[in-house]
């Protein structure tokens, strides 16, 4: 796909993740926005996928461990043909394969269920290892988000990763900056992530985390015999100004007057 | 005389006798592979061993995604541990999506003795049998607990095999059956049934003994799977008997004496005793000497057959 393409694809997909948030009143705007080119980097230049058979062996893997931001995802496997559109209108009700958290069981295209957060390195960390004791090829990226990082099991994990030179693995951060109470530095500062992913052992990259294509170079880049970590400096509700940078979208929904404030701002072709 | 083996043991042999016929078995353990003795398969399969540290959560979502990748991964540490603090990661990563996982999870019970409280762990079987699509398995010897091994490895989803560290007689034979789900009565009797679970049974089957010299017939009813619960044995035997004592080397509060108790509520009207520890921690102590101050031995449990049947104890 053209990049003029996947630029007009970036605002229908803000206008399909918005619209979905909108609709059912729930769920996670701010971080929705803002893994939005790391997950189309993903899945429109780097990961080897397969709409008509998503359980393929060989595929590449995504464990949104962020799963809070799974309208992204969602509205990126419709996109692809994993299923139709028109689901991405049922999010969050009974009946519905799309889940408030992303539910492998349930979702062609998902492939792990996250959620809880921290838990989604574990599991990524275990697919590489599958991988490689298998000789397999396929390569497994883990998106995680930075308030993620508090929870000690990603530490845990990424100790496992280096240990067993996952060099199929990349976790990427999408670093907004922002969690639920306010800022990470506020709540539990994080330090510095590169010199700390470093210090366990991965190569790191770092990224403006909105250029897809930069995104897309550091996964390409080569690493051997050890784990890769991209962080990718992004903003929290990117895309909607009064979104933009502010911890209150976390997890609010919209009401009439701010969608409509919001999709005007977006521009593009109207939804149905 | 028959064979003495401890649970673990069984386990470890076991899990190298499975490796050596299916490919797709790997085992992973947290530190403690010469405890749980994992280490006998990482001995005759060590390319399909891996050791996560300590570091029971990783270990516990990382098999979850050996398990999306098609392996069949035994993740072993102490019970206490990968129920209790990996608890989340197994009811999120594993069971929510009917991850292939095992847990072989040795050390269980108050049996680990001198270790004392902060390893005894009496609530792990509550703990899992809260949570959907799990199976658990309470194995009372080394027989029973290679077959639990096999037994798992045929069922696609989460199990939990609960092992005890003892060295205990095999009471059991290769031939006694094993099927998930279905207890199996090892002693007819008539007037009172004792539902036993682990290292209990033989207690259990030693009481029947007993209470067999003083005119007294009690049955055994071996729940070697706790869930999902036979509760049509169980329910069958106290319409028997009339009177139904439960005993289990765990809290009497959310294991197999609640199982009956839940089976029984509503639908029966037989007399009901649940032995087991009674909603406190363990301590240091040998096993022994701890089965006899939290009331686990067969004098114990012919005390309460006696006092259910209204007999002088």
């Amino acid at each position: 796909m053209s990049d003029t393409t996947l630029d007009g694809l970036a605002v229908q997909l803000r206008r399909d993740i918005l619209e979905m948030l909108y609709r059912c009143q729930s769920g996670h705007p701010g971080g929705s926005l803002s893994v939005l080119e790391i997950l189309m980097a993903l899945y429109y230049k780097t990961m080897k996928t397969d709409p008509s058979n998503p359980g393929w062996e060989d595929r590449d893997r995504l464990v949104l461990s962020k799963g809070h931001g799974c309208p992204a995802l969602y509205a990126i496997l419709a996109n692809k043909g994993f299923y139709p559109r028109e689901d991405l209108w049922n999010l969050r009700q009974l009946g519905c394969h799309l889940q408030g958290h992303p539910d492998m069981a349930k979702t062609p295209g998902v492939d792990a269920n996250t959620g809880s957060l921290g838990q989604g390195a574990s599991i990524a960390v275990g697919m590489a290892l599958a991988a490689k004791h298998k000789k397999a090829s396929y390569r497994v990226f883990a998106v995680l988000g930075d308030g993620e990082l508090q929870e000690g099991q990603i530490w845990e994990a990424s100790m496992s990763a280096a240990h067993y030179k996952l060099d199929n693995l990349t976790f990427i951060l999408d670093h907004n900056g922002l969690q639920i109470d306010g800022a990470n530095d506020e709540v539990m500062g994080l330090g510095n992530v590169m010199d700390k992913f470093a210090a366990f052992g991965f190569e790191c990259f770092d990224v403006a985390g909105h250029d897809r294509d930069a995104i897309a170079a550091a996964l390409e880049a080569s690493v051997s015999g050890k784990p890769k970590f991209v962080r990718c400096r992004t903003v929290k509700g990117k895309g909607v100004s009064f979104m933009e940078g502010n911890a209150g979208w976390h997890g609010r929904p919209m009401n009439a007057q701010e969608f409509q404030a919001a999709m005007k701002e977006l521009g593009g072709k109207q939804n149905g | 005389m028959a064979e003495s083996k401890s649970l673990r043991v069984a386990y470890g042999e076991a899990l190298a006798e499975l490796g050596a016929v299916n490919d797709k078995v790997v085992v992973l353990d947290a530190d403690l592979a010469h405890a749980t003795m994992t280490s006998l398969f990482q001995a005759k399969h060590p390319e399909r061993f891996y050791n996560f540290g300590l570091a029971e959560a990783n270990m516990m979502g990382a098999a979850a995604g050996m398990a999306h990748s098609g392996l069949i991964p035994f993740a072993s540490t102490f019970a206490l541990f990968g129920t209790g603090r990996a608890y989340e990661q197994i009811r999120n990563s594993i069971a929510y999506v009917n991850a292939n996982v095992k847990f072989g999870l040795s050390h269980s019970g108050l049996s680990v003795g001198e270790d004392g409280g902060s390893h005894q762990s009496v609530e792990d079987i509550a703990l899992m049998r809260v949570v959907p699509n799990m199976t658990i398995f309470v194995p009372c010897d080394s027989a029973e607990t290679r077959k639990a091994v096999f037994a798992a490895a045929e069922i696609d989803g989460p199990v939990y095999i609960r092992v005890a560290r003892p060295v205990v007689e095999t009471f059991t034979g290769p031939d006694t059956p094993f099927v998930p789900g279905t207890a199996n009565l090892l002693r007819e009797g008539k007037d009172v049934c004792i539902v036993a679970t682990g290292l209990m049974v033989k207690e259990a089957l030693t009481a029947a003994e007993s209470l067999a010299g003083r005119g007294i017939e009690a049955a055994v009813l071996n729940v070697h799977t706790i869930k999902p619960f036979d509760s049509e044995a169980v329910l069958a035997a106290a319409n028997r008997y009339g009177a139904v004592v439960s005993v289990e080397e765990h809290s009497v509060i959310g294991g197999l004496g609640s199982a009956v108790a839940e089976t029984l509520a509503g639908k029966s009207a037989a007399k009901f005793c649940r032995l087991g520890i009674q909603d406190r921690f363990g301590q240091s102590g040998k096993p022994a000497d701890l089965f006899k101050a939290y009331g686990l031995t067969p004098a114990h449990i012919q005390e309460a057959c006696l006092k259910l049947l209204g007999k002088n104890v």
